[in-house]
């Protein structure tokens, strides 16, 4: 066994994990406040990596104004979303809402292809190109950026849900909606601020993965091992999906690394089947949620 | 209706115009209307399925009534929505505890103030001027008025869910209080709970009232609570109200007797019982006590 290769594969998997992770705090964001399963995740963050390179590459835009603008549409499409789609299915059963979501990614799809085509794309580069170096392990300096920005992206998310009223309304709607609707909370407000921001979240995420591999109009496969981070590590669980992208990207990055690329998904997936069987919830989850 | 107005009649705090509130061809609620004085406590009573908690709920904004109007300091308030009148004062709490679980009793308290703050992104981040005053004053208000008030000081770290069924209601009625109510709503704020509690909740229901003159509205089925505090008593059955007044007039009135009692077989026995006897003695056949 080579340490230090171990050691270097390590890093790339817990580094892609970050990013795992915040695309997996969007799903949790949404699902917490208003218990929808968006599987229209991916296609939200891949629309944020549309608007990116539309406002760089296509309207040379300086950088600091148009990753700003990119995640800034991107909320209004959530909150669009949320009004025009999600609103008027509020009481229907969760399977409806859930089939939903699904139609929604790929009439998501469908739009990207229309406007931008289904050509693959690169993404101006933005990030430094100095190979990184930690101790003896070299990390592509993309993904060691990447995961830099997530994590710090993370960070300020958390500290505005902790401290901002709105992140209390937040966590009292999702803990009781009558009590908070009686306590003076707009919770339908809640549910829009829950989507503006989890659509935020995935477009900074978006822009990330596809400044690393290049945006296409497939790219939101992505969205899947994200739901299988947000599976293991519990539908309503920051923590899970924090502690569960770390987990899955480490994971696929060993696996295709000492067994092969085509490895990755196969693993990740028993992974997912093993969690399942030993914590139904998740590990981290709350456990009535209700399973689809 | 006359005996809690001293002097001149006075406006009523809350008023409950005409309430009719129908889902699909069921009338929850039919004509309801009442008033409630300030500085009063007022009991809603009745079987169970009498609409009391749908009387509530339409009250605090959850249910849109299909006709009538009510009516919060002289305005009308029945299109304004459930968060807006918990900021105009209608605090309540729940029949069934409906506590943010996983927090504390301390943030499940101050997020009753949740309405009335002000602070911003911006100042909450990096805990600026408002956020601290604000954050202070909140902090005076709720740990030496309703913490020490409710006798909870012992528990107010404690998560929620970890707590006996009777501190849970004391902690949602502690809840309703930090909200600033005008009118403090109580859906059946002693069920479930054994003599000793109810005796606790009983005493700082006066206590509410007298300390802080907030007016109560409460849902209840403990008889014998709802006659010892209460200025107006509401008695509903199939959503409609068969009889208001004192606890003496109410427990007087033959269709209260007769809504408790049941209207079937025995209900029935007991009227024609009284028929009979009306017809053979001669008396006004109402000698229900």
């Amino acid at each position: 066994m080579d340490w230090a290769y171990l050691f270097e594969i390590s890093l790339t998997g817990l580094a892609g994990g970050g990013l795992y992770a915040l695309a997996a705090l969007a799903f949790v964001m949404v699902y917490k406040a208003t218990r929808v399963v968006n599987i229209a995740i991916g296609e939200i963050l891949m629309v944020g990596a549309y608007l990116f390179f539309t406002f760089s590459a296509s309207f040379a835009l300086p950088l600091w104004l148009a990753i700003p603008a990119a995640v800034l549409c991107c909320g209004l499409l959530g909150a669009v979303i949320e009004r025009t789609i999600i609103r008027p299915l509020l009481g229907e059963p969760p399977i409806s809402v859930f089939m939903v979501t699904v139609g929604l990614a790929s009439v998501l799809v469908g739009l990207v292809e229309m406007i931008w085509t289904a050509d693959q794309r690169r993404l101006p580069d933005f990030m430094p190109t100095q190979p990184i170096m930690i101790g003896e392990a070299f990390l592509a300096p993309k993904i060691f950026w990447g995961a830099v920005i997530a994590v710090v992206f993370i960070a300020v998310v958390l500290l505005v849900f902790r401290f901002w009223r709105g992140g209390v309304a937040l966590r009292a709607t999702a803990s009781d909606q009558a009590a908070a609707y009686s306590m003076g909370i707009n919770v339908p407000r809640v549910f829009s601020l829950a989507w503006v921001v989890s659509a935020m979240i995935a477009a900074v995420s978006g822009i990330i993965v596809g400044s690393i591999g290049g945006i296409s109009s497939s790219m939101g496969i992505f969205g899947l091992s994200v739901l299988v981070v947000v599976i293991v590590g519990g539908l309503d669980s920051v923590l899970g999906a924090l502690i569960g992208g770390l987990f899955i990207g480490l994971i696929e990055a060993l696996a295709g690394a000492f067994l092969g690329g085509e490895y990755k998904l196969l693993s990740t997936f028993i992974m997912l089947v093993i969690v399942l069987m030993i914590r139904p919830y998740g590990l981290f989850g709350t456990r009535e949620i209700e399973r689809l | 209706m006359e005996t809690h107005t001293t002097g001149s009649p006075a406006a009523p705090l809350l008023q409950v115009d005409g309430i009719t509130l129908a889902f699909g061809g069921v009338k929850a609620l039919n004509g309801v209307g009442f008033a409630v004085q300030p500085g009063t406590i007022t009991a809603v009573i009745g079987p169970n399925g009498a609409g009391k908690t749908s009387l509530f709920n339409t009250i605090s904004g959850f249910y849109r009534p299909t006709q009538g109007r009510i009516l919060f300091e002289g305005q009308d308030i029945s299109q304004v929505h459930a968060p807006q009148r918990a900021k105009l004062g209608l605090g309540r709490s729940f029949q069934n505890i409906a506590l943010f679980r996983g927090m504390t009793v301390l943030d499940n308290i101050k997020l009753g103030r949740h309405a009335h703050l002000k602070t911003n992104v911006l100042d909450a981040l990096f805990y600026l001027g408002r956020a601290r005053r604000e954050e202070a004053a909140l902090r005076a208000d709720i740990e030496e008025r309703i913490i020490d008030f409710l006798e909870i000081d012992h528990i107010r770290h404690a998560p929620v869910s970890a707590l006996p069924y009777g501190l849970q209601k004391r902690v949602e009625m502690a809840r309703a209080l930090a909200m600033q109510p005008k009118v403090l709503m109580l859906d059946e704020p002693v069920a479930g709970m054994n003599r000793e509690e109810t005796e606790d909740m009983a005493r700082f229901i006066l206590d509410v009232r007298a300390e802080w003159g907030v007016t109560v509205l409460m849902v209840e089925h403990d008889m014998g609570m709802v006659m010892d505090l209460s200025d107006h008593v509401v008695v509903l059955n199939f959503g409609q109200v068969i009889a208001q007044g004192t606890p003496a007039q109410v427990q007087a009135d033959p269709e209260v007797v007769r809504a408790y009692l049941g209207s079937g077989d025995v209900g029935d026995l007991r009227q024609r019982l009284h028929a009979g006897l009306g017809n053979a003695i001669a008396t006004d056949g109402v000698g229900a006590a």
